[in-house]
């Protein structure tokens, strides 16, 4: 009986957190603290750009450190429009999807011509690069970053209220978790999963994985984009330390605490990190020492982030099946 | 002839520049190219030797003894990170490398800000190099001088190291198999330990060298790390050699794009666009430079022969 029931809490979860954050905006609503419908607005933003990023890294295996680019392009593109007064969001998003897609495609092209470490530096390179161009466009306030006065208007909506962009980023959220899953078993999702591990095999049986490798980078690319997009409505400020490295490794750490390659290990990860960033922060002001050895034990103890843990702790709670459990999960990262 | 003067100085402090960064880079590539280690931490290393070095400083007023704490400080902590942390995850996959050790960069950041507050901390030039030296004409500071005679020693040191000692040879057997240099009866385990060691020596040397020239601060170590891999990158991962002419490439093109390229600019722009566009192409240009040689040679540009 319990057996059954911690076998179901592992499928309940997601139900559970996706619950939760439909409450979220209602109680703080009544409370009349617009502290947390922030918060969790911004868990969901980060969560939006670790399933992109789980498209390139977790099925395709592009352990990309530049991801932070993407994030910043999608803020900017609200910006720098704003900046002009031009507050129409449908514009907006136009530039947010075609900048990160025109970009995604150009740098996933030059640096899908290396792999392993070249490919992280490369990425890393590309991300940098922005990075310093924003930095130094003085118009747009250099590395202090501008203000958006005006947020994006869409549907007669102000993109910029907080509850707006709670309820955008919500369905987002949901419907990116959605389609990466049905995307993981497509044949696109089977292609590149595959030639994570064996490009040249993927090769032989006819399909050409570099391409559908970059293909999966400028989706993941996009959609890393439009979280940027919505988290420069959320904050009404773009910076150029939205496209640094440490927010490319932030999103790196999100995924592989959460789980690569699963479908909701993105999403959990993004909760634990900003989560446990948050209980940190309140019992500390130098939360960065804890959370930094945090990171450096979980990542000693290995394992595949949280959704491994949880695959585990079900195999572990089924009777006499504890091998079976952990062949079952491994053959989920295999198939 | 001004200008000629000017560029010739700009070149010396490219050199200088780039021989820093060998510094650094010849201690990651040994774990990074080698043990295929992926060492965020290798920049926080660098922090930490310089922190030593001004500590001591403060207590001692002994640049000696500071020296000497910065290199075996870095030493001491490189061989407990290998054992607490590193040796564990040479047989994993990049990505947890990555996870540790950049969560390694936060805690030390953190860490010498709760120990040594937030205020940067300086250390002063050595006496006897407190002065200029003229080189064809150009005056230039000493201690400057001195840090290019360091790296060049170093350059000549690691060199001589990996080519003709035995620990050496070892060295290349264990980048090539690292698994039959163990069969052989060589303690892998050892030979990682003392590698890592020596990376992290090589990192806090970098600190105190460039501890009089720069501020003593936490997060100073990030910018340079990644810097460092960009480095490596260009050079090829894995070769020593290949590391210190990218060094002195990037260090050279980074340094002569920041004195010269706004003013290049200005030659064919209006005033504002070049006074916009010399600084950002002149930040990014090293980053052009390795997605170009990444572009055109994968492996970099002295990448090491692994048949």
């Amino acid at each position: 009986m319990t057996n059954t029931f911690k076998l179901n809490f592992n499928r309940l979860l997601p139900f559970i957190i996706f619950a939760g954050l439909v409450v979220v905006p209602f109680w703080g609503y009544a409370t009349d603290s617009s502290f947390y419908v922030a918060f969790f607005a911004r868990v969901m933003i980060y969560a939006i750009a670790a399933v992109a990023l789980n498209l390139a890294l977790g099925y395709g295996g592009l352990i990309s450190l530049g991801h932070a680019l993407f994030m910043g392009l999608g803020a900017y593109s609200v910006a720098i429009p704003a900046f002009y007064g031009i507050d129409n969001g449908w514009l907006q998003l136009l530039i947010c999807i075609s900048s990160c897609a025109v970009i995604g495609y150009i740098t996933g092209a030059i640096s899908l011509r290396t792999t392993g470490i070249g490919f992280i530096m490369i990425t890393l390179a590309f991300a940098q690069m922005g990075y310093f161009l924003f930095v130094s466009l003085k118009v747009y306030g250099g590395d202090d970053g501008t203000s958006i006065a005006n947020t994006s208007q869409m549907l007669g909506l102000n993109l910029g209220d907080i509850y707006t962009v709670y309820v955008v980023a919500f369905l987002v959220l949901i419907l990116s978790v959605w389609w990466m899953a049905r995307l993981r078993a497509s044949p696109f999702g089977m292609v590149i999963r595959g030639a994570r591990q064996n490009a040249r095999r993927v090769n032989a049986i006819g399909f050409p994985a570099r391409r559908y490798l970059i293909g999966a980078y400028v989706l993941s690319a996009v959609l890393c984009g439009i979280a940027g997009f919505l988290l420069a409505n959320l904050n009404a400020f773009a910076s150029p330390s939205l496209m640094s490295w440490i927010i490319s490794g932030d999103l790196v750490v999100m995924l592989v605490l959460g789980g690569m390659g699963s479908v909701l290990g993105p999403l959990y990860g993004a909760f634990a990190f900003l989560g446990l960033e948050e209980i940190l922060k309140m019992i500390t002001t130098h939360w960065l020492a804890l959370f930094g050895l945090a990171i450096v034990f979980i990542g000693l103890m290995g394992k595949k982030g949280i959704v491994g843990f949880m695959d585990d702790l079900t195999s572990w709670c089924r009777p006499g099946a504890g091998k079976n459990g952990t062949a079952s999960a491994t053959e989920k990262e295999a198939s | 002839m001004l200008s000629a003067m000017l560029v010739f100085s700009q070149l010396l402090n490219g050199l200088q520049y780039g021989v820093l960064l060998f510094l650094l880079a010849a201690g990651l590539t040994l774990v990074f190219g080698i043990m295929s280690f992926v060492n965020l931490a290798h920049g926080a290393l660098y922090m930490m030797g310089a922190y030593f070095a001004a500590l001591t400083f403060k207590h001692t007023e002994s640049l000696t003894l500071a020296f000497a704490a910065a290199v075996f400080g870095s030493i001491l902590l490189g061989i407990v990170l290998e054992r607490l942390a590193v040796s564990k995850l040479y047989s994993r996959d990049h990505l947890d490398h990555v996870l540790v050790t950049f969560g390694l960069v936060l805690f030390f950041n953190e860490v010498v800000q709760i120990l040594w507050g937030t205020q940067p901390y300086f250390l002063p030039v050595p006496g006897w190099l407190d002065s200029t030296i003229s080189i064809f004409g150009v005056t230039y500071p000493a201690y400057r001088f001195a840090i290019i005679v360091v790296g060049l020693l170093v350059a000549v040191g690691a060199h001589a190291l990996i080519h003709r000692t035995r620990l050496g040879m070892l060295i290349r057997a264990g980048s090539v198999n690292p698994r039959m240099v163990g069969a052989l009866g060589v303690n892998i385990k050892f030979l990682n330990a003392l590698l890592f060691a020596l990376g992290a020596g090589l990192a806090g040397l970098a600190g105190v060298m460039a501890s009089p020239i720069l501020a003593i601060q936490s997060g100073m170590g990030d910018h340079v790390l990644i810097t460092t891999l960009v480095v490596i990158v260009i050079g090829g991962i894995g070769s020593v050699s290949g590391a210190f002419y990218a060094a002195l490439i990037v260090g050279v093109v980074d340094t002569l794009g920041r004195a010269f390229l706004p003013l290049i600019f200005r030659g064919f722009m209006e005033r504002d666009l070049a006074n916009a566009a010399g600084p950002a192409v002149a930040s990014m240009l090293i980053y052009v430079l390795m997605a170009v040689v990444l572009a055109m040679r994968p492996h970099g540009l002295f990448a090491p022969n692994r048949g």
